[in-house]
């Protein structure tokens, strides 16, 4: 028996009326775990029933732990007629399952119903006591932890990286079931939202099992996706790195003290150190158990031009880099040699990761994608999933051939993502090639030689920028100059990365959001001849979206693009590609050229005149642009000043004053400074219209950076206000007849138009970056585009960032030395009164303990931490209160009340009087980010990942104010959900939160309208730095759950 | 190319001040977006109406489904659906439930009935009050004073608790559902001088020491209400008008008490309990606070009377309102 589950219901609040006669609800509660229900006693007559249950115990086995959700049902009690569900609440409680994480959930939980939305709130405490298994076959992986966060989390080491781990399940989507023509949309959303749920603890468990087959303890950057391939079935997928992560030794002593003994028993994963040679060496490599077959599928299946023979054409491979150097010599090969062998064994050497420790990236290569069209046919066998496994294995296949003819060994920041649409569906993977250091990826006895040698040969701040590949043996045509940094290596002239900028790199000015934007009308057709119209179309795209990106990178004076993300979607009759990056001007690479406009016809004089005056309007932009994102060289001065389209003679005059012996660089340039990229020939009305809609980007405003990456370059002094938000446009293309060219320009200003909206509505934070811009495309139905965008908005100090940019390597230290100091924890309320009956927050001991360390009254510090930006804002009588508030001492209070103080409102005003009040618990805040870190603040503990799904339906869209009213409920209700989760298991933040997929369909004749929503990410408890500069570290003590909200007395 | 659909969702509920003022005064979404470009927003902020078209929506939305709960500000504490800052909350709330002065003049001492409500339309006319803000106004009131009507202790604190609102407006709130539980008629020609603000200095007064709450704190009957004990035991001071004896020793002893002290001594006698010959003879309030204290004291001294403690905590309401109802 290798775990018991325990759970308490303690309470509900605000239950909605269940019984119209009586205006209130006789609430009871379900508790169901794999089999197994219990119910509580029928609270009679309250909406705000206090059931303090027993503890229901659960005993089970550790893989039944990790599969399935804990299901909590509140339900009206009804004597005549069936007891109407109120709503539910599901609990992960993989979180329990492994030691350092959260040892207790215990909070309120909003009751979610797929109808209704959220119908009040229930306190549920929940806790595991897992016991020691000894069998060595065992299914379970529990123990291994996952993170969403594609870096080394902050409070870890690396020890070994060892790699890729993927998994998928497959089963029959319930909503395309026989069953569902009879049961109600209740019913099937939630079998839904159960298999779901069920079938991501199936993946997660068996990756796990994978990680420990590795002998490592982690997965990191954790990214799990569901496909709805509608009748054919549904596919939960997930990729990750595999990991053995340490925990950074002077934090070990803040662990949250263990009540159960079993605890360290939990730790045994964790703390077992795997012999690196025996696994390193064996010839088995364990991390795939499942054969492939590559025997033909079934179905139909093309490929999009994407072998390696149409690099010249396409983009897909290698956008962008340089020539390789023989002098690299010797040490090089012995490198490229040990990585080899350390990654040769590895079916596929890619790394979620898109940001890594120091030393770890060699060289980058460029971007390596492969997609794929496949035709979707019914999942016979859910227990064999082979057809699609293998369909991901070609891919992977692809990219691995595409990295190898970059020179590289590796790929880095490697995804994967699907489009479906009907029975279509295009399977896409991207990374970016890479050259990697082995001494993270084995645990090497000649680590510290090698370690020397590395920072000997490629300087800090540039080595990643050195072409991987053979210069004389060019995968395709580049520029190669020697690099602007050390002058040592060869670089290309650009650089395609998918990953974040490396914290060493040398950067000059600041980066920005770079977006291309396309639009491929296609004939609606059926099956094959609709996979073949499409895989016809992607290379065009692809090579499309490619030269829009250049053009614009170019536009913007920039050089390198890091974060590239390439989203092709697929809709009934057209085809949709969204890229997006962040822009950068690495000083490493040479400067980029401008633009040059040549017209077919030179004889026309007023041609020639509007050709001219086209060009001048782009070397306004570019000159413009330089300087917004204040990209000022520090070298080469005359390329800045002069004209932006350097002549090629010019160039190679210049490289030839900087480096003596580059005499065959000087020819090589000169031989493709012809085919130069950046020269537009215009010879159609379309060329015309691009050259247009190049221009049509307007910058933010003043005030207003953008990135998709997760630092903006260039910024550094973030102060900790920040504003993670999610953002939902659907807009109708009403054009009859549309063109490419129309519907370009119509998609072009629905995303531009969001984006100032988005401007707007923050205007308020000024000055500030949007970071981790992230845009999904998804085209519903026929005409309709749906793009979500999920971002953070943060403030940063403008006078600061003056400074910071005199110099610029500054960011890497400052960033690197944040990571390694001792931890504390304690989350953050909302409330700022020291006073407040907290029953379930372990906040408020460590509250106010560490009041009395610092003398500061723990009120005014809460305050001011979580909403400084606000204080100035406040009214004059909340100042009043807060005073007040500080001067109200316990002593003074000498009633039980557990109706008070929920805020420094309620503080200030209430009394201790017998009024019927519901004010008896703080909402703690709960701050969400996409990014892996929160400014000013530190990391001290990860506490499990968050992966919900939510299904949300109505048949009153007119009276939830449409489909606006609708979703805008929903998200929000999707937050809360989130928050409650991480502030359950005593967390504060969620980091590297993501929305996967948001899924909106819409009947509005029959007034109806249906979406899905999935989210994932890291919770986390962090702390403000400026408080662990005052306060010496303490260990916090371990939430101690009381029994009830009304139980505890001040 | 239209957007059917566009919203926006903050971790932290975003809350525009401006937009949040528009929709309290019941603005249309077109009627705020108008306003907002008159303010020149357009200009400042370098963007487009569609783009501030899109805002205000976003804004409206999310106050309507705040609306639900600033019915009950307590829950807004407790809600997890919006994040919002503290000060933030306690700005919605109380945005929420200020209230046109010269609207609660006109509703002062009404019945908070649906008959009342339907007579809005002339108040807001009268008021230049929108009708949306006025109705919703009206609401307010009538919430607060259905969820105060049967609870006992300090009305203003009572509300206070229940609707979390500042010091000054939970007492203002406490005027009117006094004023609305007494009924007292202030719609009379000769008080319309009276603002609200002195109708609600008066009931603070009354509350202050007729309610039981003034005599035992843990009083069983509800501040609004004037206690019926009380009431009765008034007429036991009717003796004080009724009886011609008692009344004219009352005025010697009071005009003896006097003599010399206020200057317009000669209109004296003609001014016991009325405030408008007061007025017309421009006596000083300082006058008028001298001879209410005598007036007041003045029984103390006359044979037979038992009742002056009563009769003090008569006219101590008494003279505040009339101190307060006598200004310029």
């Amino acid at each position: 028996m290798p775990g018991k589950l325990k759970v308490k219901i303690v309470a509900g609040r605000h239950l909605p009326v269940m019984d119209r006669a009586s205006d209130l609800t006789d609430a009871f509660v379900e508790v169901k775990f794999g089999n197994t229900t219990f119910k509580t006693d029928v609270y009679p007559k309250s909406l705000n029933p206090q059931w303090n249950s027993e503890w229901f115990k659960f005993e089970v086995d550790d893989e039944e732990l990790q599969d399935e959700p804990l299901q909590i049902t509140v339900l009206d009690h009804d004597t005549y007629s069936a007891n109407d569900a109120i709503g539910k609440v599901y609990i992960d409680i993989d979180p329990l399952l492994y030691s350092e994480a959260a040892t207790v959930i215990s909070g309120w939980f909003p009751i979610y119903d797929t109808i209704h939305g959220i119908r009040g709130e229930i306190n549920v405490v929940v806790k595991v006591d897992l016991f020691n298994d000894l069998n060595r076959f065992r299914q379970s992986s529990c123990g291994v932890k996952f993170f969403c966060t594609t870096s080394i989390p902050k409070c870890y080491r690396a020890v070994v990286i060892h790699g890729f781990v993927e998994e998928l399940v497959v089963n029959e989507d319930p909503e395309y079931q026989w069953i569902d023509r009879i049961r109600t949309p209740r019913a099937s959303n939630e079998a839904r939202q159960r298999l779901i749920s069920l079938m991501s603890g199936e993946l997660q468990r068996k990756i796990g099992l994978k990680v420990l087959e590795m002998r490592g303890n982690a997965v990191v950057g954790y990214l799990q996706c569901f496909d709805l391939e509608g009748e054919s079935g549904l596919v939960v997928r997930a990729i990750g790195t595999a990991c053995t992560l340490d925990k950074l030794s002077n934090t070990s002593a803040f662990l949250p003290a263990c009540n159960s003994p079993s605890k360290e028993m939990k730790e045994i994963p964790f703390n077992e150190d795997p012999n690196p040679n025996t696994y390193s060496s064996g010839p088995s490599t364990p991390l795939k158990n499942q054969t492939y077959s590559f025997s033909p599928s079934k179905s139909y299946s093309r490929q999009s031009s994407s072998s390696d023979t149409d690099l010249s054409l396409t983009p897909k491979t290698g956008m962008g880099s340089g020539s390789a150097g023989k002098e690299g010599g010797p040490f090089k090969t012995l490198l490229r040699q040990q990585t080899q062998s350390a990654l040769e064994q590895r079916e596929f050497p890619f790394f979620t990761l898109t940001t890594f420790p120091p030393g770890f990236l060699v060289h980058v290569g460029g971007v390596v994608s492969a997609r794929s069209v496949k035709l979707l046919d019914r999942i016979h066998n859910p227990d064999e999933p082979e057809t699609r496994d293998a369909w991901w294995a070609e891919i992977r296949q692809e990219i691995k051939s595409h990295a190898k003819a970059l020179g590289c060994h590796a790929v880095v920041g490697y995804s994967e993502s699907t489009s479906i649409c009907e029975e279509v569906c295009i399977l896409s993977a991207s990374g970016t090639a890479a050259v990697l250091n082995p001494r993270f990826l084995q645990d090497g006895t000649m680590e510290g030689c090698l370690e020397q040698r590395i920072e000997e040969a490629s300087p800090p701040g540039c080595g990643f920028c050195h072409i991987p590949y053979d210069e004389l043996n060019m995968p395709f045509p580049a520029h190669l100059t020697y690099c602007y940094n050390c002058r040592k290596q060869k670089v290309p002239d650009v650089l395609f990365t998918t990953i974040d900028l490396p914290v060493e790199a040398i950067v000059v000015g600041k980066g920005c959001l770079i977006q291309a934007r396309l639009c491929r009308l296609k004939k609606k057709a059926q099956a094959e001849a609709n996979a073949t119209s499409i895989s016809n179309l992607l290379p065009f795209m692809e090579y499309e979206v490619h030269t829009q990106l250049m053009n614009k990178l170019k536009l913007r004076g920039m050089n390198a693009l890091f974060g590239l993300r390439i989203q092709i979607t697929v809709g009934e009759n057209m085809l949709m590609g969204l890229a997006s990056a962040t822009g950068v001007y690495l000083a490493a690479l040479p400067t980029p050229g401008g633009i040059q406009i040549a017209g077919k016809t030179p004889n026309d004089g007023t041609y020639e005149q509007h050709i001219s005056h086209m060009q001048k309007k782009i070397n306004d932009t570019i000159a413009k642009n330089k300087e917004l994102y204040e990209i000022n060289p520090p070298e080469l001065p005359e390329e800045i000043i002069g004209s932006p389209i350097p002549e090629p003679r010019q160039r190679s005059r210049l490289l030839r004053s900087q480096s003596e012996s580059s005499d065959e660089v000087t020819e090589l340039d000169l031989s493709h400074g012809k085919k130069d990229a950046f020269v537009l020939e215009i010879d159609d009305t379309d060329a015309m219209e691009d050259v247009h809609s190049l221009l049509t980007d307007v910058p933010p405003p003043s005030g207003f950076y953008s990135c998709n990456t997760e630092i903006m370059p260039g910024i550094n002094n973030w102060t900790p206000e920040i504003q993670m938000f999610t953002a939902v446009r659907v807009s109708r293309l009403s054009n009859i007849n549309p063109t490419n060219q129309t519907l370009n320009k119509n998609f072009n200003d629905l995303c531009e138009n969001l984006l100032k909206s988005l401007y707007f509505k923050l205007r308020s934070m000024v000055p500030c970056c949007l970071c981790h811009v992230n845009f999904t495309v998804a085209l519903p139905e026929d005409e309709l585009v749906q793009i979500a965008v999920t971002a953070v908005a943060i403030t940063y100090d403008k006078n600061q960032a003056l400074q910071a940019n005199k110099a610029p390597t500054e960011k890497s230290q400052q960033r690197a030395s944040t990571d390694n100091e001792e931890q504390l924890q304690f989350p953050l309320e909302l409330c700022s009164d020291p006073l407040s009956s907290q029953p379930f927050s372990p906040a408020k001991e460590v509250l106010e303990g560490a009041s009395s360390h610092t003398g500061i009254p723990a009120a005014q510090r809460a305050t001011s931490v979580d909403y400084s930006s606000f204080a100035d804002r406040c009214n004059s009588w909340i100042e009043l209160i807060k005073l007040k508030a500080q001067t109200i001492r316990r002593g003074s209070i000498k009633t039980t009340t557990s109706l008070e103080k929920a805020s420094p409102l309620a503080e200030g005003y209430l009394r201790h009087r017998s009024v019927p009040s519901g004010t008896n618990s703080t909402v703690s805040v709960v701050k969400m980010t996409p990014l892996s870190f929160l400014p000013g603040a530190k990391i001290t503990k990860y506490l499990g990942i968050i992966n919900m799904f939510f299904i949300r339906e109505t048949t009153s869209l007119r009276e939830e104010g449409g489909v606006s009213g609708f979703l805008h409920a929903f998200i929000a209700e999707v937050f809360a959900m989130v928050r409650a989760h991480v502030a359950a298991l005593g967390g504060n933040a969620v980091v590297s939160y993501i929305m996967k997929q948001c899924v909106f369909m819409e009947n509005p004749n029959k007034n109806q309208a249906q979406c899905l929503i999935n989210v994932s990410g890291d919770a986390v408890v962090f702390v403000r730095e400026s408080e662990l500069e005052v306060l010496p570290p303490q260990p916090a003590a371990a939430a101690q759950p009381t029994g009830a909200a009304g139980d505890v007395t001040t | 190319m239209s957007s059917d659909l566009d919203v926006f969702v903050g971790n932290t509920t975003l809350i525009d001040e401006e937009v949040y003022r528009l929709w309290l005064d019941g603005h249309s979404v077109a009627e705020a977006v108008a306003r907002r470009l008159r303010g020149g927003l357009l200009e400042r902020e370098a963007t487009s109406v569609a783009v501030l078209q899109s805002d205000t929506r976003d804004h409206y939305r999310t106050f309507q489904m705040l609306e639900r709960l600033l019915h009950a500000p307590p829950r807004l504490l407790q809600q997890l659906l919006f994040q919002i800052p503290p000060e933030r909350q306690a700005l919605l709330v109380q945005r929420y439930y200020a209230f046109d002065e010269a609207l609660a003049r006109e509703l002062l001492g009404k019945k908070l009935s649906k008959g009342t409500k339907k007579e809005l339309d002339e108040v807001s006319a009268r008021t230049g009050v929108g009708i949306r803000s006025c109705r919703r106004q009206f609401d307010n009131f009538k919430r607060v004073f259905k969820a105060v009507e049967e609870l006992r202790g300090p009305l203003a604190e009572n509300i206070q608790q229940l609707f979390l609102l500042p010091p000054s407006l939970a007492r203002d709130y406490a005027a009117i559902v006094f004023f609305a539980n007494s009924r007292f008629e202030t719609g009379k020609r000769r008080l319309q001088f009276l603002s609200f603000g002195d109708f609600a200095a008066c009931a603070q007064s009354m509350m202050a020491h007729w309610s039981q709450g003034a005599l035992a704190p843990e009083a069983a009957e509800p501040d609004g209400d004037l206690p019926k004990s009380f009431l009765q035991d008034l007429k036991e001071l009717k003796v004080l008008v009724t009886d011609k004896d008692l009344l004219d020793q009352h005025k010697s002893l009071v005009c003896s008490a006097l003599r010399g002290k206020i200057s317009v001594y000669n209109e004296l006698e003609a001014n016991f309990k009325v405030i408008e010959p007061c007025r017309s003879d421009k006596w000083s309030p300082g006058d008028l606070r001298l001879f209410l204290q005598h007036y007041t004291a003045a029984p103390r001294n006359l044979p037979g009377f038992r009742h002056q403690a009563l009769w003090e905590r008569y006219m101590a309401a008494i003279s505040a309102c009339l101190l307060r109802m006598f200004h310029d």
